[in-house]
């Protein structure tokens, strides 16, 4: 049973991580249709900023905490910069373009940043300092979930309140919504499209971001190529909970990390990633409108 | 021309793009030593190669507008290609010359150089193949190594536990990778575009993960090594007697396929792939069968990444999952956008440009996957026909105009 509790709660935190990236994949297919393949190195970029940031304030002697929110808020600001970049230089150029000469688009600028980083950095894994606090009042419970676990679930929590509450309540999330449901008529109604897809993309960025720092002082390790295999998995989360849905982000994010979490502790861990895409095909397969996604028929 | 505010633009640009690259480009830790390492001088580049190519951006955006304006108005100059071939003599002329040149290419130039040759020529099987897939039918297939590696693997296996030979290979290379063709098409069948791409990246990447996990069958990471290179009726050959063989063997290949293809594009399949690409649900309502359609598509495909994938390890004589990554799908998916997307000219032209530039331009070598992802990009916003536009069957009514008109 105890072993049965730490997979579930490995599953809860690895869940966690891929429900931040799918809210970026599934906030920006929701308004323009795309599958940002570029995503998941927006993620890899923020955690390489953050690392970046804490060394050089390591050096310069601050202390823990200064350093934990300087280097997350530049992680967030630079990543949410490149998001706003990419889309104008290679998404914004093809929207009435067919959908597949944007997704060809978004390949190449995910080979490019991988690249970029790789070139400009190090094609090696670089130790992350452990920048997460560590709570004294869970130590007694450290076995089962460490206090940087209990952050990456509250932080979760915490991003997808928040997106919600915007996306419901706000004047731009209602802007969003009218932009997702009709480009046209929105921009008809007066809502400037050009400037709310250029916000879904900073916002889903920054959570990437966010997803990007808690997975990195987590494990430990980052090199270019992590938002790679992350990206897909998080896309995986964002088809399994119903594209286009902020809680069903969260949800496939979960119901992923559990499969996996148990998969590998039940059957082999040599396959972890044949797991995730397994899921995918069958999800795609049996349900491709997702666990919380409405079924929408084609349009001639 | 040179105005104020056009020099503002790009002075803007270049200080988003010093600040953007700033962490990335500017800094490099060591967090082992604890040192950091500026390089400021990366910042000056960035910021001038920025604010040059800011004018360049602008300049061809305007050039594309323009494109299109004139698009529209009717005005819009034929494609290279249809131009060559309304020429008979020229046209004639210019095959003579390939022919040659490929005939005798292997005599002249050393066996290094006939090794890339074959190498770019693998890649324009793949690319046909490819070509057939995403740029007749429409379908997005970013796994298309997996089909590949099935080619490779078949030959590989066989060879190692039964001794068959290439010319026996060959053929069940390109049946087996026809199999997991259909196999990956009938349940994908029902997807749209975007999530067809996802899903052939996951069973791409699902049959690497085996063959590096499954050692009893594939013998993982270490791969098979000792693979016969393809025979000739038994007799022995040098090694530069049998990379010279290889490539005459390609080059016929690489015949059949353009062959095959071209025969396809104007068949009942190959005008089906095309209105499918263009809209499926018009297709269906002209009375076409959309499953069988697209499994012949992904079949195809297969068969010519099976065959290539057999071709490729008798080549290499060793194979392992290694050379069967996600990249290598990426590299193949470039030539095709390259160089055109339904265009066979433009696919050979793609492969070989692809695989030869970076082989002799041996400096660049680091900077050559950026470069893939730079060029998909650009080719997408700026040429999305790719460099040799596809040619279209155009029919036209040439009956009498005066009638015509009344």
């Amino acid at each position: 049973m105890e072993y049965f509790i730490e997979l579930f709660l490995g599953g809860l935190t690895r869940g966690s991580i891929y429900a931040l990236i799918a809210l970026g994949y599934t906030m920006v297919y929701g308004i323009i249709e795309l599958i940002n393949f570029a995503h998941g190195e927006i993620y890899m970029i923020g955690a390489f900023t953050a690392l970046i940031v804490a060394s050089v304030l390591t050096l310069l002697g601050f202390n823990e905490l200064s350093i934990l929110v300087i280097a997350s808020l530049c992680a967030v600001i630079w990543a949410a910069s490149y998001g706003f970049t990419i889309e104008k230089l290679a998404y914004k150029p093809l929207r009435k373009a067919p959908r597949l000469s944007a997704l060809i688009s978004a390949i190449g600028m995910s080979i490019f940043l991988q690249n970029y980083v790789l070139l400009a950095q190090t094609s090696d894994f670089l130790p992350f300092p452990a920048l997460m606090p560590e709570f004294g009042f869970l130590e007694p419970y450290a076995h089962i979930m460490s206090s940087a676990e209990v952050i990456i679930v509250l932080t979760t929590a915490l991003v997808m309140a928040a997106l919600t509450f915007l996306i419901k309540f706000t004047r731009l999330g209602k802007a969003m919504r009218a932009t997702a449901q009709d480009r046209d008529m929105a921009l008809l109604s007066g809502v400037n499209v050009n400037r709310v897809i250029s916000f879904t993309f900073i916002i889903g960025s920054a959570t990437a971001a966010v997803g990007g720092v808690l997975i990195a002082s987590h494990i430990g390790m980052i090199n270019f190529y992590i938002g790679f295999i992350a990206g897909i998995k998080a896309f995986t989360a964002a088809v399994l909970g119903g594209i286009g849905s902020v809680p069903g982000a969260v949800l496939g994010g979960m119901v992923l990390g559990w499969t996996e979490s148990f998969a590998t502790g039940y059957v082999s861990s040599d396959y972890e990633d044949v797991f995730a895409f397994t899921l995918l095909v069958l999800i795609l397969i049996f349900r491709p409108e997702g666990i919380l996604g409405r079924s929408t028929t084609q349009k001639v | 021309m040179l105005t104020f505010a056009e020099i503002k633009r790009s002075v803007l640009v270049s200080l988003w793009f010093m600040f953007l690259t700033f962490p990335i480009m500017v800094v490099r830790v060591n967090p082992i030593e604890e040192v950091v390492e500026w390089r400021w001088r990366n910042l000056i580049v960035i910021g001038a190669g920025s604010f040059a190519l800011s004018f360049v951006w602008r300049y061809m955006m305007a050039r594309k507008e323009a494109g299109l304006k004139r698009k529209e108005a009717g005005g819009e100059k034929a494609p290279l290609v249809r131009r060559i071939m309304d020429r008979p003599r020229l046209s004639r002329s210019i095959v003579g010359l390939v022919v040659a040149f490929v005939c005798v290419f292997p005599f002249l130039f050393s066996t290094y150089q006939v090794t890339i040759m074959s190498t770019a020529l693998i890649y324009v099987m793949l690319g046909l193949g490819l070509n057939i897939v995403i740029g007749l039918a429409g379908l997005l297939d970013l796994g298309y190594v997996a089909f590949y590696a099935v080619g490779a693997y078949s030959y590989a296996l066989l060879n190692f536990h039964f001794g068959v030979g290439f010319w026996i290979a060959l053929p069940l290379g390109g049946l087996l990778g026809a199999l997991f063709g259909v196999l990956l098409g009938f349940p994908v069948l029902r997807l749209r575009g975007d999530y067809l791409a996802i899903v052939t990246l996951g069973f791409g990447e699902i049959i690497r993960l085996i063959l590096e996990n499954w050692n009893e069958f594939s013998f993982g990471p270490s791969g098979i090594a000792g693979i016969s290179r393809p025979g000739f009726f038994g007799i022995d050959m040098s090694l530069n007697t049998a990379t010279i063989y290889v490539y005459f063997v390609l080059i016929g290949l690489v015949i059949l396929t353009v062959f095959f293809v071209n025969r396809l594009q104007n068949s009942r399949i190959g005008r089906a792939w095309v209105a499918l690409r263009e809209d499926e649900i018009a297709c269906q309502a002209m009375g076409i069968d959309k499953t069988k359609t697209k499994l012949t598509a992904f079949a195809l495909g297969a068969t010519w990444a099976g065959m290539a994938g057999v071709v490729f390890a008798a080549k290499t004589t060793f194979i392992n999952p290694a050379s069967f990554t996600f990249l290598e799908s990426a590299i193949i998916l470039s030539i095709v956008v390259l160089g055109g997307m339904g265009s066979i000219p433009g696919v050979i032209l793609g492969a070989l440009v692809l695989i030869l530039l970076p082989e002799y331009l041996r400096a660049f070598s680091d900077y050559r996957m950026i470069l893939f992802g730079a060029t998909l990009v650009l080719m997408m916003v700026f040429r999305p026909q790719g460099l040799i536009t596809g040619v279209r069957r155009v029919y036209r009514f040439q009956g009498d105009n005066g009638r015509n008109e009344s």
